[in-house]
């Protein structure tokens, strides 16, 4: 089995996260190869209170709290200003939840990835408003219970495809990760560090809190959410040459499903719907990645 | 050296004299032409600055945030509807304490919408936290935006430098073009104290206690008590490099002094000719209000001084209520001995003309009337 040390860590213990929180594992991760050379920008939403109240901070990196909505622009003026400061070899990484980048911050999102600004943005995905107490974004999938979806009124829409989305301004590198897969995280991570112009990394993180699930289940959860391809891993990059990670095992969604509460309001005469959308869906990025279903990662 | 220059040309004269290192706008009418001429100057390598091209107001402000965290100095500039959008985004500025100098060229506030000038766009960010600053003419606005830098670094919080959209942004007047090195002495770069510094890692703006919060609104309200002094320092500096003199409230006192129009911007160009021509005979005397915020209260008490009546002519409205440089005049000498009828007008809202006639019918009527007349006065359109 491959070990990783937890070292160089540039996130201090004790921070206000709920326990067995997918953010901070994968800010964790994150943060740890970006380095020393790094300054963070993040905006409103679990990640801002998971930074610390002051005067403490969990952050080991300069770390500023942005307007909700303008993660993007503001890591764009920071790297304009490091690199006329001549810090030119400093990273500057945005940290945005789902709301924070699918919501209120597309519009600045968009103009900063249009305009290829040397940035890695990472949104951290759990599907919902949580700091706010779980109302619905539109990342928020078919059938979720939230706070402002609340039954028989069950989110009614698909998660919005932000991967179409970001590919459509055709940005040097973008990746999909899973928390559960913090190899593979840090790898892409490492990646949008070598790569210059705008980087996306969306990343998802199962919140406990707000899915429903035992603390101790995050880890696993992330796996189902990957291995049934409701959450599949790939990289873009020019927006047009797609990489599939691809698992031999493959499980059916329903086990993704039932193992978190947001779900067990929803009828299931959904889940074939559900199925059939993933299954479709699997083979559109298939077929842009060029990969026949049998081959593995 | 002497040029014939726009306000806006002499903004973004300024700007490029200050050096700033990020620039982030938006178009608006009237502001979009300083945004062109910065456009020009850094792509002909006059000016080396990152011009982020943003995709809205909002976003432009942001990036002068992130800018000017790095350290760095910025500029950006707009317009009514624009600065409205950068609301959010003021508050976070100056809760964290960043010297961002922004030209605002007013515009009224739609709807419906209007080009024409006046001030309820600046004036809706009083309480955000950034100073203002309001000019009369296009060598003010050169001159300002450079004690601005100097000022706004020196006290750390944001600045707006106020021009009136066409009637300054968009005549021609002879203009003083200060040198390059000449600047460069009075204004070096920016020499941040608080910054984001991967050698001194710190976390900027993130969630504070009640008390904390409370004591970082006395440290600003602190330091806003102690900008004026400052300006008054800093313009000393000025004037012996220059030769202009600035201060926070400019006075004329005819040897007469029957009555006094208080007021702001070109207004008070207006009102200088006015007393040139009519005026003088009639004891009429001028106050011409710069600040804004903070609000120059000891030095309006002390222009004040020997009138017997005043008129404050208020290019704003904020309905409900009446003009607002108004009520922070009336709010200011509450209580203060020497209190003076004050008569409040609205007038030149939109770009309305208020000309040399329109000021003498007002000053006529309010000279005839016995005590000051209660409310609001509407001037003649
Ligand atoms: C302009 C503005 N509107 C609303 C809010 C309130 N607000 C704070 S966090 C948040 C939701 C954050 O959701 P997301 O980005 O998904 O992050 P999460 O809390 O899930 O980590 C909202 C609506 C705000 N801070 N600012
Ligand atoms: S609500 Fe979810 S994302 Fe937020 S801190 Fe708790 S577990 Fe983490
Ligand atoms: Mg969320």
């Amino acid at each position: 089995m491959e070990t990783m040390q937890i070292k160089d860590e540039m996130f201090y213990p004790g921070s206000f996260s709920c326990p067995g929180c997918g953010l901070t594992m994968a800010y964790r991760h994150v943060t740890k190869v970006l380095g020393k050379n790094t300054v963070v920008v993040t905006t409103a939403g679990c990640g801002s209170v998971v930074a610390g109240y002051y005067p403490t901070t969990t952050s080991k990196l300069p770390f500023f709290h942005c307007s909700f909505g303008t993660t993007a622009a503001t890591a764009s003026g920071l790297k304009a200003g490091l690199d006329m400061m001549g810090k030119t070899n400093t990273h500057v990484l945005a940290w945005a939840g789902d709301g924070g980048t699918f919501d209120i911050g597309l519009q600045s999102l968009s103009g900063a990835a249009e305009r290829n600004d040397d940035i890695i943005y990472v949104c951290y995905d759990n599907e919902a408003y949580m700091n706010t107490g779980v109302q619905r974004s539109s990342a928020t999938p078919l059938g979720t219970l939230t706070t402002t979806t609340p039954p028989p009124a069950l989110e009614n829409r698909d998660k919005k495809d932000i991967i179409g989305i970001m590919a459509a301004h055709k940005i040097p590198y973008m990746a999909t990760a899973c928390v559960s897969y913090p190899m593979d995280l840090q790898e892409k991570i490492r990646k949008a560090k070598k790569t210059k112009g705008f980087k996306f990394i969306h990343v998802l993180i199962p919140c406990p809190t707000g899915w429903f699930f035992p603390a101790k289940d995050a880890v696993t959860v992330g796996r189902l959410a990957v291995l049934s391809r409701a959450f599949p891993l790939f990289e873009v990059i020019d927006g047009k040459e797609y990489r599939m990670n691809v698992f031999e095992e493959k499980i059916p969604v329903a086990q993704y499903l039932t193992a978190q509460g947001r779900f067990r309001q929803m009828s299931t005469d959904l889940y074939p719907r559900i199925q059939t959308d993933i299954d479709s869906r699997w083979s559109e990025l298939m077929a842009l990645s060029n990969k026949r279903e049998e081959s593995t990662s | 050296m002497k040029k014939l220059i726009t306000g806006n040309e002499a903004a973004a004269l300024a700007a490029k004299l200050a050096r700033p290192q990020v620039i982030a706008a938006y178009p608006i009418t009237p502001q979009t032409s300083i945004g062109e001429k910065l456009a020009e100057y850094t792509a002909d390598g006059s000016l080396k600055a990152r011009y982020i091209k943003v995709e809205s107001e909002t976003s432009a402000f942001a990036a002068c945030i992130g800018g000017s965290l790095s350290g760095a100095r910025v500029f950006t500039a707009t317009s009514s509807q624009g600065l409205a959008l950068m609301h959010e985004l003021l508050h976070w500025a100056s809760g964290a304490r960043l010297p961002i100098v922004l030209v605002n060229v007013n515009r009224s506030m739609a709807s419906p919408w209007s080009l024409g000038v006046d001030h309820n766009d600046t004036l809706s960010q009083r309480d955000t936290g950034c100073l203002q600053i309001y000019c009369e003419t296009a060598q003010e606005v050169l001159d300002t935006i450079l004690i601005a830098y100097k000022l706004a670094e020196s006290v750390i919080l944001p600045i707006f430098i106020c021009m009136d959209g066409f009637l300054l942004s968009h005549y021609s007047e002879a203009v003083n073009i200060p040198d390059q090195d000449e600047v460069d002495l009075f204004l070096p770069p920016r020499d941040a104290q608080y910054f984001m510094d991967t050698n001194a890692p710190a976390t900027f703006g993130g969630g504070v206690s009640s008390e904390a919060l409370y004591q970082f609104r006395q440290r600003i309200q602190a330091d806003m008590d102690n900008v004026l002094t400052e300006h008054d320092r800093i313009c000393d500096q000025f004037y012996q490099r220059f030769g202009r003199r600035y201060t926070a409230v400019e006075t004329i006192k005819p040897e007469n002094q029957e009555l006094v129009i208080i007021t702001n911007s070109t207004m008070a160009g207006t009102v200088k000719a006015y007393i040139k021509e009519k005026g003088q005979q009639k004891g009429v005397g001028l106050i011409k209000i710069r600040f804004f915020r903070p609000f120059p209260k000891e030095a309006l008490k002390e222009a004040l001084k020997g009138f017997k009546k005043a008129i404050v002519i208020d290019r704003n409205l904020s309905p409900g209520s009446g003009g607002i440089f108004s009520q922070e005049i009336k709010a200011s000498l509450y209580g203060s001995e020497d209190q003076i009828p004050i008569v409040s007008v609205i007038g030149g809202l939109g770009g309305v003309d208020v000309t040399v006639d329109h000021l003498d019918r007002l000053v006529c009527e309010v000279l005839k009337q016995k005590k000051a007349q209660p409310g609001t006065i509407w001037m003649e359109a």
